[in-house]
């Protein structure tokens, strides 16, 4: 003989409707909590998703030779960190064609400078690389052709356009063989970029590309900002890796003053960051679910001396102590998982909202965070109620009783 | 059967210690119908709440039916306390969320009684005790007397031996006192033991068995008659 969950839940839900301040106050709490955490990793989650697809369309078997040795070769961060002991010249690009495993090669110049055509001018980004740059990227080409497949030291002046400034230069005119002003020079624009969207920092819409040679003259530099290597296998990477260590190695008096590194190394380092970002934002999301577990205790205690006449009734009409302290933990728990969920939906009306200002951001709580903070919820309640629940089941009946 | 032995409780309040009971020793057959008089602090409510496993002597021995009860578990004695002991208040004690029948229902919603089940006993008792049109109204809908009889419909909902009332009556008019003090006399003539904590010397004369306690202990005891 023990009381039916239905009815456990009716006469919990029944107490729960008469006091809708308490219950209003516990539902916001937890729903906060929760919906902090579902927010919060969405935008970690939508983070990481952004980069990882970034990186993602440079292509698998691709390696990046980046100037400058850093600590333990792979590590992404020391991409950013731009130190340069020795440059990268074009000629150290070429000799890596060597390699039979080596399928496209192309040097990557980075510069800024002022395009013009007629009256209007704009400081547009400029790219100098080849014409392997187009495959090897995966770009294609709404007009024209790309940059020639010539010889990677002539320095022709020919460029390609990116859509958004050519719509820019040239509103809806056929620029194509017409002539542009980049910095002191000229060059004919000899095709247009399609719309790609972004890569890695490199906004393909907005940008110019020109050969390798023209843009080292144009910006009076012999370096290399990187090269891109794109390898005929997976499984030869490791084997070009250490060939283009040697290689360049060998042509700089034996100093190691270069870092490859894979795109599966510097995916690996970003999931890496980004998964320990989601995890910390979540962490502290979950000290404002502490917050209301302690509110919820309160509230709770509150409840117990309020219904103090109930309790000694209850027990007076057979109810046991462990009767008395579950009906408060399942009133505890209708409450929080209500909140849970409450909270979930806000959760997501939240991510949905922040979506439509960025909707770049990709930004979806996942599966795992939404059941932690469920369960963690429900848990938080569960225990923060124990205490004014076994408070509840401990009451002398008769002086209950007497409390009016 | 109810048989008390030696039954002492002592309350300690402060350092110095009251002795609500001293050395009470009788036995009830099942089925008799007692009031318990005696001025304010003698230890009746104290006596009562003994019976109906609300409280611990502080020492002696309580038989029911057989079982010695006196040093049971909590769980068990809750399960005598739904089973066999029916309890009325002088403040009616009903849930104010609850109709009044879900206020007699609550004993058998907590032993687990079937929904339908509970519905055709709360029926019938509503019927008895004259209240059937009121089953779903809430408490501060109802007169004092009507309360009352909804709290003895939920004392006796789950058919007890025993039935506890402390001052039935004391917070109702003469006529709805007479009219609740009816009901118990007539659910004692159906079998049931009924116990009644008075100040009322005309309702305490109606008894079989008349006790009188002054000062924790028993003065007067008329003994079946
Ligand atoms: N929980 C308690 N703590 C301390 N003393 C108590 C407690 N309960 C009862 N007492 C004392 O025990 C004695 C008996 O109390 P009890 O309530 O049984 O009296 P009563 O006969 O029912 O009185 P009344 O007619 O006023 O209801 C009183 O002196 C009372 O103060
Ligand atoms: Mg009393």
């Amino acid at each position: 003989m023990s009381m039916g969950i239905t009815d456990i839940i009716r006469f919990s839900f029944s107490a729960i409707v008469r006091y809708p301040l308490r219950a209003g106050l516990m539902l916001l709490a937890i729903a906060i909590g929760v919906a902090s955490i579902v927010i919060l990793t969405g935008l970690g989650e939508g983070a990481r998703r952004y980069v990882t697809s970034e990186f993602s369309s440079l292509g698998t078997n691709l390696l990046i030779v980046i100037p400058g040795k850093t600590e333990t070769s792979g590590n992404a961060l020391n991409i950013f960190s731009g130190e340069t002991p020795r440059d990268l010249t074009l000629q150290d690009a070429l000799s890596l064609k060597q390699h039979a495993q080596v399928n496209r090669i192309a040097p990557v110049v980075i510069g800024a400078a002022y395009v013009s055509y007629q009256q209007l001018s704009r400081e547009t980004p400029v790219m100098g690389s080849n014409a392997e740059l187009l495959k090897l990227r995966n770009w294609k080409m709404a007009r024209g052709r790309f940059l020639p497949a010539a010889d990677d030291t002539r320095a022709a002046a020919v460029c390609v356009l990116g859509s958004k400034l050519k719509q820019e230069l040239f509103k809806n005119e056929n620029p194509i063989g017409k002539k542009i002003r980049i910095g002191d020079r000229q060059f004919r624009i000899i095709g247009i970029m399609a719309s790609e969207g972004r890569s890695i920092g490199v906004d393909v819409e907005d940008i110019v590309i020109i050969p390798t040679a023209s843009a080292q003259s144009l910006f009076n530099t012999p370096s290399l900002f990187r090269i891109l290597v794109e390898v005929n296998s997976r499984d030869a990477l490791e084997q070009v890796k250490q060939h283009i260590v040697n290689t360049i190695k060998s042509r700089h008096q034996g100093e190691e003053d270069v870092t490859v590194i894979s795109q599966d190394a510097v995916l690996g380092t970003f999931d890496q960051i980004f998964t320990s970002l989601t995890l910390t934002v979540t962490g502290i999301a979950a000290i404002s679910l502490t917050v209301a577990g302690i509110l919820i205790m309160n509230i709770m205690l509150v409840t117990v001396s309020q219904r103090t006449a109930e309790i000694g009734l209850l027990k007076a009409i057979g109810a046991s102590h462990h009767q008395i302290q579950n009906l408060f933990l399942v009133e505890a728990s209708l409450l929080t998982a209500t909140g849970a969920l409450l909270g979930i939906a806000i959760g997501y009306g939240g991510n949905l909202f922040i979506h439509t200002l960025f909707p770049a951001l990709d930004n979806v709580a996942p599966g795992w965070a939404i059941a932690a903070a469920f369960l963690l919820a429900l848990c938080t309640g569960l225990l923060f109620a124990v205490m004014p629940a076994r408070r509840a089941a401990r009451l002398d009946p008769i002086q209950a009783l007497a409390h009016r | 059967m109810i048989k008390l032995t030696e039954i002492n409780r002592i309350f300690q309040v402060g350092d110095q210690q009251v002795h609500a009971l001293r050395d009470i020793n009788m036995t009830i057959d099942n089925g008799e119908y007692l009031s318990i008089m005696g001025p304010s602090g003698s230890g009746k409510s104290t006596l009562l709440n003994i019976l109906g496993l609300l409280d611990n002597p502080s020492s002696g021995e309580y038989e029911l039916e057989g079982e010695i009860v006196t040093h049971l578990s909590d769980e068990q004695q809750a399960v005598i306390r739904s089973s066999q002991i029916g309890f009325v208040f002088q403040f009616f004690h009903l849930l104010p969320r609850l109709t009044a029948a879900e206020n007699i229902a609550l004993p058998m919603m907590l032993a687990g009684v079937a929904a339908s089940e509970r519905r055709q006993r709360t029926k019938k008792i509503l019927d008895e005790l004259g209240i059937a049109d009121r089953a779903d109204h809430k408490p501060d809908q109802l007169s004092g007397g009507q309360r009352q009889r909804v709290a003895i419909g939920r004392a006796t909902i789950m058919q007890p031996r025993v039935l506890l009332a402390d001052e039935p009556t004391g917070n109702l008019d003469r006529h709805s006192g007479m009219e609740v003090i009816d009901i118990l006399e007539n659910m004692n003539q159906q079998g049931i033991t009924l116990i009644v904590v008075t100040h009322d010397p005309e309702l305490g004369e109606r008894a079989g068995r008349k006790i009188r306690f002054v000062d924790g202990a028993i003065t007067v005891d008329t003994g079946k008659q």
